[in-house]
């Protein structure tokens, strides 16, 4: 019998096992259905992880690093190349490996860090033919970075997710040529910075408001159709532009991976695509929590660090103090210009001192006010200068202020006057 | 000299080479792809229809419910995927309540077990998800779904195992009568054989012109469709289709044997084999299925794809010996998945009738079985991965596919060519990531199996390249 069974070995379920650990756990195990900790970090070999966490800037596989190293200093034991199949209700994991064959064992906690998976083209359903060459961008750094081999010469990109625009820069370092970056919406959906030193940096035209309307070639593409969109991200005949290419990159967003998830019984959130968590990453199965990008997508695999050493510690109490007396929780709600938050549910106490919140706004807003609502009061307002849907908000809230909440808590976003 | 090539390994050429490895007989079979079921049989509804459509007396009528006959004994033998779910013909107005009345004529004219009309009640008894809109319904029982790229891959298989000699991207460029039967030249070389069977799907009419004058011409139709994610799988439980009325005809919604959801066709005509989806096809698709199960997610669509299929002028399939010991099996469009197997057995028959000797093998192999891992309950999971562990060794995470049941691809009697070829083998790459994790594992084993680099490796058809070139510092960059 396991303390905890954490499912998925990249940055969550190491952060999340090295606290569990830390929290006093000594049966942990992490199950990793690839060959080596680290998950995507491990092809993520450009810069820029850590900042906030380690306040010093790493590659994907240095960050990883650190935790693996913190990891070989606990007695966390690690199954690799193994696939877990099922999760029992009653927290039995089912997992199968070349190594160790099939195996159900049994644990008092689960965490479910699974990550996510790219959207693909047939999710967007791009008219045309269905050649060679359309990649994710995902699976593009993949062959790059970790195969040796580089998928193709002339490059477009559907979408401005940050995968797409890293792509952008790499395949350019790699000698491929960047012809343009494709976004449906008229606002990037990746990291400004990444815009400016992946594209800018390089005269890699981003054409926002437009899309891939049809995809030309019979073994491998040869052309794609890019038009301008209207506000209902309509094509507008008439603007089309045609680019020779041999290769689509696709960068039109992440899902995290829950199939795990749904066939555990456990409470899903439609906006997130991830469970539905109370304020320690608990979904509505005791006992089995859920952090990084598999409970909502993050842009930065800092605040995924943060969140997964949260739900590790919230396993471990779970685990070495009980379920605790049921408690009534306060859901959050998504106001105006709200996408979703993180978490859905909070019970005010369990909170210590405070509770972190995490959030997306559906579209750009300048200077605005996160006003944090309940029955009709305001409780808290922050100020922001500006909010992007392609920049995860997150605010904290005071455990005081939770207890003066009545029922409900919104959270809203509205765009405030400059001066 | 063989004594029979069959040009084209489509469902049609592969259940005449699976019926005539049967008897002791040379049989070749030229497929101008690098992979068995590329044309027609790769993209269609995966229907095995009931038999109520085609007129009494005609062809695809005797064909088609002798052939979903047949098809349920040799999916079971030949471990096919195959569900017998029935279906539901959809009426909504007056003028389709009459539609259904003639179909129904039709079916039990042409001995289609079981039929039945429903008022629009008793067929959402049947589908809950079924339109309000729906006033009438035909039940059809012996409907079924299948999967025709393993069907058409099972056929052949067999017959190989039996004998028969496939030869891939082997394009067949002229017929030449001789005293004792044909000359076939082809991309790799002249073949000589006593007959000739022209199963070349959309180019069936190209082929039939090497060696007779035209007496049929063929029309692609191309329909265009909606893979839907599993979590749509069960929307409805049976094929549900729609009248043919000035909507259009055709476009049905109906579950797979793989747990997803299929949605379309279109119908609409093209030149030659272009199976490119449109943004008016699809739309015209998402709209008219809606009419039928207003539920169906179209969020969760996980590929769009067309298939084309080869239409004759002449109203019926064109069954024939065209030129002395050149058989058309030519104009197999719908119901020709259904029909399949008894076409096979029809053509077997008239050449029988016209001198080939048919002799019986005593040693004929008439199963085939292979490992699908997910499928199997908990302790044979167990027992499999302790046994070989690379069924132990998960290359698909969608789709649960084990590297074992891809090395067992790689070393079957016609094994894949490319990624593609993988994917419609085993299953790795059709699920809801499309290929995105397991790819470069597919490749990997490839190579390792095929002995080549990655950069030889095509997506599918030969020219599908995959992988432009190393990157400046190769694999031992990395």
């Amino acid at each position: 019998m396991y303390d905890l069974i954490v499912i998925g070995g990249g940055p969550a379920g190491l952060a999340a096992a090295c606290a569990a650990w830390e929290a006093g756990l000594h049966r942990v195990l992490i199950v990793e259905r690839d060959r080596e900790l680290g998950g995507i970090l491990n092809q993520c070999i450009h810069n820029g992880f850590g900042l906030h966490y380690f306040k010093e800037e790493l590659t994907g596989p240095e960050y990883a690093g650190r935790f693996v190293n913190m990891l070989r200093d606990t007695g966390v034991e690690v199954r690799l190349d193994t696939m877990v199949l099922e999760v029992g209700a009653d927290r039995r994991v089912h997992m199968v490996g070349k190594a160790t064959g099939y195996r159900v064992e049994e644990a008092r906690s689960v965490l479910l860090a699974m990550g996510c998976r790219e959207r693909t083209r047939g999710a967007i359903s791009i008219p045309g033919t269905r050649p060679a060459g359309i990649f994710t961008a995902g699976a593009a750094q993949r062959y790059v970075n970790m195969e040796g081999w580089l998928p193709g010469e002339r490059v477009v990109i559907l979408g401005s997710g940050d995968i797409g625009l890293i792509m952008a820069r790499r395949m350019t370092l790699e000698g491929a040529k960047v012809l343009a970056c494709v976004e449906v919406m008229p606002y990037s959906g990746g990291l400004n910075r990444n815009i400016v030193q992946c594209l800018h940096d390089y005269d890699i035209p981003l054409y926002l408001s437009h899309t891939v309307t049809e995809i030309r070639g019979k073994n491998r593409v040869e052309q794609v159709v890019v038009s301008k969109v209207d506000e209902q991200r309509r094509p507008i005949p008439g603007s089309e532009m045609i680019f020779d290419c041999d290769t689509l990159l696709l960068s039109v967003g992440l899902i995290p991976e829950n199939e795990l998830t749904r066939q555990a019984g456990i409470a899903i959130d439609p906006r997130t695509s991830g469970a539905v968590v109370y304020e320690n990453m608990e979904t509505s199965l005791p006992g089995v929590f859920a952090c990084g990008n598999v409970a909502h997508v993050h842009d930065l695999v800092d605040f995924v660090t943060a969140e997964s050493q949260r739900a590790g510690r919230a396993a471990a109490r779970y685990v070495l103090e009980g379920a605790g007396p049921e408690e009534s929780a306060l859901e959050v709600v998504s106001g105006d210009c709200v996408t979703y938050t993180v978490p859905q549910h909070i019970r005010p106490g369990r909170v210590e001192q405070g509770c972190e919140l995490f959030f997306r706004v559906n579209r750009v807003c300048g200077p605005s006010r996160i006003a944090v609502t309940s029955g009709g009061r305001q409780l808290a307002a922050f100020r922001r200068d500006c909010l992007a849907p392609g920049e995860m908000e997150h605010i904290t809230l005071p455990r005081a202020l939770l207890d003066k909440a009545d029922g409900a808590i919104t959270i809203a976003v509205e765009e405030v006057k400059a001066g | 000299m063989y004594d029979v090539l069959i040009i084209g390994c489509g469902i049609t050429g592969a259940a005449t080479a699976f019926e005539l490895s049967k008897y002791r007989l040379r049989v070749g079979i030229l497929e101008r792809e690098n992979d068995v079921a590329d044309g027609t049989t790769k993209a269609n509804s995966a229907i095995l229809h009931a038999g109520y459509d085609p007129l009494p007396g005609s062809l695809m009528a005797r064909l088609n419910v002798r052939g979903v006959a047949l098809a349920r004994q040799l999916c079971t033998a030949l471990d096919v995927p195959y569900s017998p779910c029935g279906s539901l013909v959809l009426g909504f107005t007056p003028a389709d309540r009459e539609t259904l009345a003639e179909l129904h004529r039709r079916g039990t004219a042409n001995g289609v077990p079981g039929l039945a009309l429903l008022t629009g009640d008793e067929a959402r008894a049947l589908e809950p998800s079924l339109s309000p809109a729906v006033t009438a319904a035909l039940h059809a029982p012996s409907a079924a779904i299948c999967s025709p790229w393993e069907y058409c891959l099972a056929l052949a298989e067999t017959a190989v195992r039996n004998g028969a000699e496939l030869h891939l991207e082997t394009a067949v460029t002229g017929l030449y009568p001789t005293e004792t039967g044909w000359r076939v030249e082809t991309s790799r070389g002249k073949l000589e054989s006593r007959w000739v069977v022209n199963a070349a799907g959309l180019d069936a009419q190209a082929v039939h012109e090497m060696a007779a004058p035209r007496t049929f011409t063929l029309h692609p139709s191309r329909g265009q469709y909606f893979l839907l994610d599993k979590s749509e799988g069960n929307r409805v439980g049976r094929v549900i289709f729609q009248c043919p009325n000035e909507h259009g005809k055709g476009v049905l919604v109906t579950p797979t044997v793989h747990g997803n959801l299929l949605v379309g066709p279109n119908a609409e005509p093209v030149e030659g084999d272009d199976t490119a989806t449109t943004a008016a096809g699809l739309d015209f698709v998402r709209r008219t299925a809606l009419r039928s199960v207003p539920s169906v997610d179209f969020r969760t669509v996980i590929r769009s794809f067309a298939g084309v299929r080869a239409v004759a002028d002449t109203g019926d399939f064109v069954i024939e010996e065209a030129a002395p010991r050149f058989l058309d099996l030519a104009g197999i469009c719908s119901p020709g998945l259904s029909a399949a197997p008894a076409v096979g057995e029809y053509a077997a028959e008239l050449m029988g009738q016209a001198g080939l000797p048919l002799e019986r093998k005593a040693d004929f192999q008439a199963s085939r079985r292979r490992v699908r891992f997910k499928e199997l309950p908990e302790g044979e999971k167990a027992r499999l991965a302790a046994e070989r562990p690379d069924y132990g060794r998960i290359i698909c995470r969608c789709e649960t596919v084990t590297e074992g049941e891809i090395l067992d691809a790689l070393r079957a009697p016609i094994p894949p060519r490319s990624v593609d070829g993988v994917k419609r083998r085993v299953g790795a790459g059709l699920g809801r990531c499309q290929g995105g994790f397991c790819g470069p594992r597919v490749v990997e084993l490839l190579c390792r199996e095929l002995g080549c680099s990655p950069g030889e490796i095509v997506q599918d058809r030969a020219g599908s390249w995959l992988l432009a070139r190393e990157t400046k510092g190769g694999k031992t960059d990395v």
